[in-house]
């Protein structure tokens, strides 16, 4: 038998094997290039944007609303600043809050979803039914009360949306667990003893990654999204400091015929939040967790 | 029988829902900064009168009593008195809740009407171009900012091609009111007065256009890949096989059991609906609880505020527990087992 076996061929590497199938899919691939793109300009924001000084409460009043022209990309605002500038400054903003409200959402939800989902009893009734009541309220309705209370601003947006955002995660992970729990991988750790902190993060984490990936990236268009609509209704960032949301208000009193004040900083909005909804989707695909939404 | 349980099951688990939350939006209202009193008779108010203001509305008494005469209100059916109205706030939300809830009704009969139809449509053809366009567009609407398209939408149809009017449920000059059911579309209806039908339903098309379309997408998509789904099980095939025609598979035998996600969606989709209107009805200066409530949280009318957000999740629990009653009507395994 061994003289008829030819060489086998090489193996593909997994990550080899993911990025071929990532590279063939045209939606993840579109929204990974606009996520990079917006990601990159936040980032070199001050060196790359054509008048990095009109982010302050600078006044021109010479140039103001003035329509996109090669000077100016996205036209002037209502005291002659540059509006494509401060839409590049305006992804900062956006960015920093998606990141901090997922980084304490994230880990939070995941935690109790495992929980909720390995230990069932008493724990999965506690934790679901607090999901179910934090899931009657709307995000946007919590952060507006809590930012009105205290006072408007983006660290209080951040933590009212992420102290209602976790509960996504949690559904998401406590059903993935529940049907993990039963499986002959984990009855074996048990069985080897492995202490619970081992089951729930070595065991049963990893399987939850690629739901956990899909999730947080299409979270980050949507999370995005709540604090632009936050600014809009004037609860989000303060002025001076350029955020895509207020931006809109501000130039949604110059409509229709200064268009471009409003709506090319919405456009802006929509653009990021569909780079990530697209990511999302392409990675849903290719990890193929249908579940995830 | 079993389906009565589940359902009394899942009343009593809203109640609790609903308890829970007058806690977390009391003392979100109260364990804050800054006086009530104060802000409502404003700075130049003698330290007397707020005193005074306070002891009327119980603020001067301790947290927990304070919490207590709250539920107690509110098992009353009761939501206190607008700092800022000086009126019930009952009397506030009622108003308001018609327009809020006769935009969110044409929304989601907007959304069915139009995602499942191309949810099906796209499951139908998977993979082809439509199906393509159709899972483009539903992540196009579910990442449009809510704004973004309302004020889109004034511009387009209002000022660019006069054919729909921008703001409010009715004309200035129309003689309408709503004193049946407080559904303006509704009310018309039933009194046969065809041009104030027109009227109100005019006024209505836009906002709730605006407000439907990330609702519109998940159902479009939900319902593709429940479709798809359906169509991989057997007593698909054996339909097939048995030639029974695609139209009566399709519409009988798949969309039945293919409809059960879309509503559970919804149920879930309804709280970030319900926070888009918001939004939507303040660029539509619908005169809706959404309103009501953003402008009560500009100017800190507590009692107010904490009345939205029950309402609000009274609204949401309200809605769930009608698609699980719809969701046993569609899938009669549901019925008999209880749950899913």
């Amino acid at each position: 038998m061994s003289e008829l076996t030819a060489e086998a061929p090489a193996p593909v590497s997994t990550a080899y094997q993911n990025w071929y199938r990532f590279s063939r899919n045209p939606t993840a691939v579109i929204g990974a290039a606009i996520v990079v793109l917006v990601v990159l300009a936040a980032i070199f924001a001050p060196w790359i944007t054509p008048h990095p000084d009109h982010v302050g409460a600078i006044v021109n009043f010479r140039a103001r609303h003035l329509p996109p022209s090669a000077q100016y990309w996205f036209g002037t605002d209502n005291v002659g600043r540059d509006i494509f500038t401060r839409v590049i400054f305006g992804y900062r903003v956006s960015l920093l809050l998606a990141a901090v409200v997922l980084a304490i959402a994230v880990p939070l939800g995941v935690s109790l979803g495992l929980v909720a989902g390995y230990f069932g009893g008493w724990a999965e009734i506690v934790i679901m039914r607090l999901t179910d009541m934090a899931l009657a309220i709307p995000p946007l309705v919590m952060a507006l009360a809590v930012t009105a209370v205290l006072t408007p601003n983006l660290i209080h947006a951040m933590f009212a949306i992420a102290a209602l955002w976790w509960t996504w995660h949690t559904r998401l992970i406590f059903s993935i667990t529940r049907t993990l729990r039963g499986q002959e991988f984990i009855e074996a750790a048990q069985i080897l003893g492995a202490s619970r902190f081992h089951i729930l993060f070595r065991e049963l984490l990893p399987n939850c990654a690629s739901a956990i990936l899909v999730k947080t990236s299409l979270d980050f268009g949507f999370v995005i999204l709540i604090g632009a609509a936050l600014s809009f209704l004037g609860l989000g960032v303060q002025p001076p400091t350029p955020d895509l949301g207020t931006m809109v208000a501000t130039g949604a009193d110059f409509l229709p015929d200064r268009w471009w004040e409003s709506l090319l900083p919405g456009a802006a909005i929509l653009f990021v939040a569909l780079g990530f909804n697209l990511l999302g989707d392409g990675l849903r695909d290719l990890y193929d967790v249908e579940s995830v939404r | 029988m079993e389906f009565l349980y589940f359902l009394i099951r899942r009343l009593m688990w809203s109640l609790l829902v609903l308890f829970g939350l007058s806690i977390v939006i009391f003392m979100i209202a109260r364990v804050m900064p800054g006086d009530p009193a104060r802000l409502a008779l404003g700075p130049r108010a003698s330290q007397e009168q707020v005193d005074d203001l306070k002891a009327k509305m119980g603020l001067d008494r301790p947290l927990a009593e304070q919490y207590r005469h709250f539920i107690i209100g509110l098992a009353h059916g009761d939501l206190g008195l607008s700092f800022l109205t000086k009126r019930p706030v009952n009397d506030d939300i009622a108003e308001t809740f018609a327009a809020t809830f006769e935009l969110v009704l044409a929304t989601i009969v907007i959304a069915f009407a139009f995602g499942v139809p191309l949810g099906v449509v796209a499951a139908a053809n998977k993979d082809g171009w439509i199906d393509n366009l159709v899972r483009f567009g539903a992540i196009l609407g579910a990442v449009t900012p809510s704004f973004l398209l309302a004020l889109l939408l004034q511009v387009l149809a209002g000022y660019e091609l006069h054919v729909l009017p921008t703001t409010g449920r009715l004309s200035p000059d129309s003689p309408v009111h709503a004193n049946i059911t407080g559904l303006l579309t509704i009310d018309t209806l039933l009194k046969g007065d065809l041009a104030g039908f027109g009227d109100a339903l005019r006024h209505l098309l836009l906002p709730a256009l605006a407000l439907s379309a990330a609702t519109l997408g998940q159902i479009a998509r939900i319902t593709r890949s429940s479709m798809i789904d359906v169509a991989k099980q057997d007593y698909i095939e054996a339909g097939r096989a048995f030639g029974i025609p695609d139209r009566v598979r399709v519409f009988k035998y798949m969309l039945r059991p293919a409809f059960v996600p879309p509503l559970t969606i919804l149920g879930l989709e309804f709280a970030s609906l319900l926070g888009n209107a918001f939004v939507v009805e303040l660029v539509f200066a619908w005169p809706g609880m959404a309103s009501y409530g953003v402008r009560s949280i500009l100017q800190k009318d507590l009692n107010a505020v904490m009345g939205v957000v029950m309402i609000s999740g009274l609204f949401f629990v309200i809605v769930n527990l009608t698609i699980d009653i719809l969701v046993g009507f569609v899938d009669p395994r549901v019925r008999i087992r209880g749950s899913q």
